[in-house]
């Protein structure tokens, strides 16, 4: 019975395939221009310039129908998304109001620290929506942009256009600068990527030479928690909560260079760290002694740099997480 | 440009006038060629970094030292505010006090100061709630201050933490919160929404005892100031600029930051509510019949819910700092540049609408108590020079003047209502024959110490807050009130606006002149 299927099975694989062979039969017949053309021998084709990485071309995710499709994810998946996995509590954004008050604000730099992919979401759906339909997200060339699949992907649903980690070369930077001037607020982080380790790095010039080239402020932001949620190396993502917190805006003084700019980013962003994991006075005493704990964590390495992140993480929103825990059994 | 305040004179080509009715309003045509409307300013430009110009004037204070300089590690620092009564309707977020208040902490971080207070300067006010406080100072200040006990709200009851400064040649006792005569620097962070505000009056009335503060809050005092908004023509003023003076001479350092704001009171949907009437867009007239007629058929319960829970737009119009008396004269010429409005002569009658709030009621009950404080009180007293209304004239207002309190705000309006009113409504009398009973019931002291009403004497001093009004006009008329409420208050009830000018003409004649205060705006008529 068995060999009687197996027999006619054979039978219906090999109809099958006459049928296939005579329909390409013609299609072979049909040389180049219908098929690809052989490459003669000797002869080198040069490669094509590419159009992946810091190259790739953005302008289509800023269409109105791209817009409209953004809009759509912000207040679908991506609202589902932030507020099942971070669930975040937002403050600061009265620091904002001179800025947010006018009916077309002008464009601003969002430079927060970087902890988990989990932080654009986060961000996108914590900053106003006054910024938040013309927001450009800068995302890391090499990571984000590697694709194609990839690269479509991050400038639909996140408005994601390419920069180089490393230096913000002057192909980006006119990029930046032209987006700016067309309305569009940024948001940099200005470490380059994620942390490695839980701790913060430092900042990276970007963000305080685009504000100086284009003259417009850093909001400094910090988010605590997300490591946690989804921090680098983890495989999946861990539920808990978050805290965003924004800062006063800041613009380069005058004769202020960037690397001193950078510097004064990066002490409002430690700063509000600080208030997020203590209370405002505090960190504004703190602040002013010069004494802030700083984003990067201690000097030292090996496992006391991993103690204390785990002391350091019970005092902000992912330690909330924990000690919410119920532990009592219910007696009714 | 904004536009300034004007006089409109009404011919029978003028569309009906808006009037305020508590939690409504009403559109009400005047005669022809006998009323006019004074029309407030259109609401100033404001500053476009407040922040920026706090720190500036921190920076480069008016006759005195730059706060940094007065700041010191090991000094004793109070921080003073203006509680919930300011300003009204409240503020959006970012209030203008704590931008001030954070402004002064960087400074006290950089200068390393550690011991400092904020104190709430409420007078006799009541204790404001946790989400007012946060309102007024940010989350960051309160949960920064609050929870260590260094933010609290000044208690006029407490006789240990109150203190004697001194005393004015005219015997006015200056009885003082402890913590601010013991500090080495006061800073106190204001907000002007009207000329009667700031100066020495905020801190020697926000931060004084029941003692102190009734050497001014008094019927006689009060039927002498003329107006609240003319200080210089204010016997309330006079005393508190004495007191300021004894204060200045032998208390604590005082650094005042003062600030203006403008008039844009309503966002959307109520914006149309400052426009001028002949302005209105279809839009707006479709907005106000939709919220008229639903506001009808709302009941007073949630109609008063959604008027409080508006935030005003307004905008920071000036900021200074430095000596009191120096800031203050600063902040009158920015507060008067807002304000007034030059006005030819006084008519036979003055007519108003009565707001939904006042300076005693923010987020609780406009009782009939405050709708006479707010008529004759604040609204009457919005001249220079003399009132609109003539002496022995009419006053008109339009109110639902509803019998209801607030048990929990305004614990002694009521019985000041059902047992003060039912004997007297004249200040003179009751200040000499009920005020001390009410000022020293121990239920009352109790409430306002440890919730939040109102002292025990407040009702008195809001009715003595329409002293002069009262003192001056020859019949208070209220249109739409409920007629035994407002024959309890004195006043004569009304069905219409018609009605009551004809009640009126037992008193003005047959064809008496009118003036209208339009409301919303504030404005302060220059009367000549």
């Amino acid at each position: 019975m068995a060999n009687q299927y197996l027999r006619s099975a054979q039978r219906a694989a090999g109809r099958a395939e006459r049928v296939v062979r005579s329909a390409a039969k013609p299609l072979r017949s049909y040389g180049f221009p219908y098929r690809a053309p052989n490459v003669p021998k000797g002869v080198e084709v040069p490669k094509e310039p590419s159009r992946l990485g810091a190259d790739y071309d953005t302008e289509w995710a800023r269409t109105p129908v791209a817009r409209a499709a953004r809009g759509l994810i912000a207040e679908g998946p991506l609202r589902l998304l932030v507020k099942g996995v971070a669930n975040p509590d937002v403050v600061g954004l009265d620091r904002l109001h001179d800025l947010s008050r006018h009916d077309d604000p002008p464009p601003v730099i969002f430079a927060p620290n970087h902890h988990s992919h989990v932080d654009t979401a986060l961000m996108i759906r914590s900053i106003p929506l006054c910024w938040r339909r013309d927001l450009v997200v800068a995302a890391a060339a090499d990571y984000f942009f590697d694709k194609h699949w990839k690269a479509a992907l991050s400038a639909l649903s996140l408005n994601a256009i390419p920069i180089d980690r490393e230096v913000t070369g002057r192909k980006s930077s006119d990029r930046f600068r032209d987006l700016v001037a067309d309305g569009h607020s940024l948001l940099i982080y200005p470490e380059g990527g994620r942390s490695p380790d839980g701790w913060g790095q430092e900042f990276k010039g970007g963000a305080a030479y685009l504000a100086g080239r284009t003259g417009v402020a850093v909001v400094p932001v910090f988010i605590d928690g997300s490591g946690a949620i989804f921090g680098k190396g983890m495989k999946r993502p861990k539920p808990g909560r978050t805290k965003v917190v924004f800062g006063a805006p800041l613009r380069p003084a005058d004769g202020e260079n960037t690397r001193r700019f950078n510097a004064r980013i990066e002490a409002a962003v430690t700063r509000l760290g600080d208030e997020a994991l203590t209370d405002y006075w505090t960190a504004t005493k703190r602040a002013a002694q010069g004494v802030s704990p700083k984003l990067t964590g201690p000097e030292y390495n090996g496992w006391r740099r991993q103690w204390e992140l785990g002391e350091h993480r019970k005092l902000g929103a992912a330690g909330l997480r924990r000690r919410q825990q119920r532990r009592w059994p219910d007696l009714g | 440009m904004p536009r300034p305040g004007f006089v409109l004179e009404v011919d029978r080509s003028t569309p009906p006038i808006l009037f305020w009715r508590g939690e409504g309003f009403s559109l009400e045509k005047l005669p022809a060629d006998r009323s006019r409307v004074i029309y407030p300013a259109e609401p100033l430009a404001g500053l476009d970094d407040v922040d920026g110009h706090i720190r500036n004037a921190l920076l480069n204070p008016v006759d005195m030292e730059p706060l940094p300089a007065l700041l010191k590690p090991d000094m004793k620092l109070t921080i003073c505010f203006d509680d919930a009564s300011l300003s009204l309707p409240k503020m959006r977020r970012p209030d203008t006090r704590q931008r001030i208040i954070e402004a002064v902490l960087d400074l006290a971080a950089a200068a390393g100061v550690d011991d400092i207070h904020l104190i709430a300067a409420l007078g006799l006010h009541r204790r404001m709630h946790e989400y007012e406080l946060r309102h007024v100072l940010g989350d960051r200040i309160f949960d920064a201050f609050h929870p260590r006990g260094m933010l609290y709200q000044h208690d006029a009851e407490d006789p240990d933490n109150l203190t004697v400064i001194g005393e004015t040649d005219h015997g006015e006792v200056l009885e003082i919160n402890k913590r601010v005569a013991e500090s080495d620097l006061v800073v106190y962070a204001n907000i002007n929404q009207v000329a009667m505000d700031g100066g020495w009056k905020s801190i020697t009335t926000g931060v004084a005892s029941y003692r102190c503060l009734s050497f001014h809050h008094n019927p006689v005092t009060l039927q002498n100031t003329r107006s609240l908004m003319d200080r210089h023509k204010s016997d309330l003023h006079k005393s508190v600029w004495r007191l300021g003076k004894v204060l200045q001479d032998h208390g604590p350092k005082i650094f005042t930051v003062e600030t203006t704001i403008n008039t844009d009171a309503f966002p959307s949907p109520f914006d149309f509510l400052s426009k001028r009437e002949w302005e209105w867009s279809a839009k707006d007239r479709a907005l106000y019949l939709g919220t008229q007629k639903s506001l009808n058929r709302t009941p007073n319960r949630l109609a008063r819910k959604i008027f409080h829970s508006i935030e005003s737009p307004y905008a920071t119009t000036s900021v200074q700092a430095g000596f009191t008396p120096s800031v203050h004269e600063l902040t009158l010429e920015h507060v008067y540049a807002q304000h007034l409005v030059p006005v030819e002569g006084q008519t036979d009658i003055l007519t108003m609408g009565i707001p939904f709030i006042s300076p005693y009621n923010p987020e609780g009950i406009m009782n009939p108590i405050l709708v006479m404080c707010m008529g004759l009180g604040y609204l009457f007293n919005m001249y220079r020079n003399k009132p609109l209304v003539r002496e022995g004239g009419v006053v008109i207002m339009t109110h639902p003047t509803y019998r209801e309190f607030n048990p929990v705000h305004h614990p002694s309006y009521i019985d000041f209502f059902d047992e003060v009113l039912a004997d007297t409504t004249d200040p003179v009398v009751m200040s000499e024959k009920w005020e001390k009973k009410y000022a020293e019931d121990e239920w009352y002291r109790h409430l306002y110490r440890t919730g939040n009403a109102y002292h025990g004497v407040h009702p008195f001093y809001a009715w003595y807050w329409g002293a002069h009004g009262q003192q001056w006009a020859g019949k208070v008329i209220i249109v739409g009130g409920d007629p035994s409420t407002v024959r309890r208050l004195g006043f004569t009830p009304a069905s219409t606006m018609d009605d009551a000018l004809e009640i009126a003409s037992d008193v003005v004649g047959r064809s008496p002149t009118i003036s209208h205060l339009h409301v919303p705006g504030v404005l302060v008529a220059d009367v000549t």
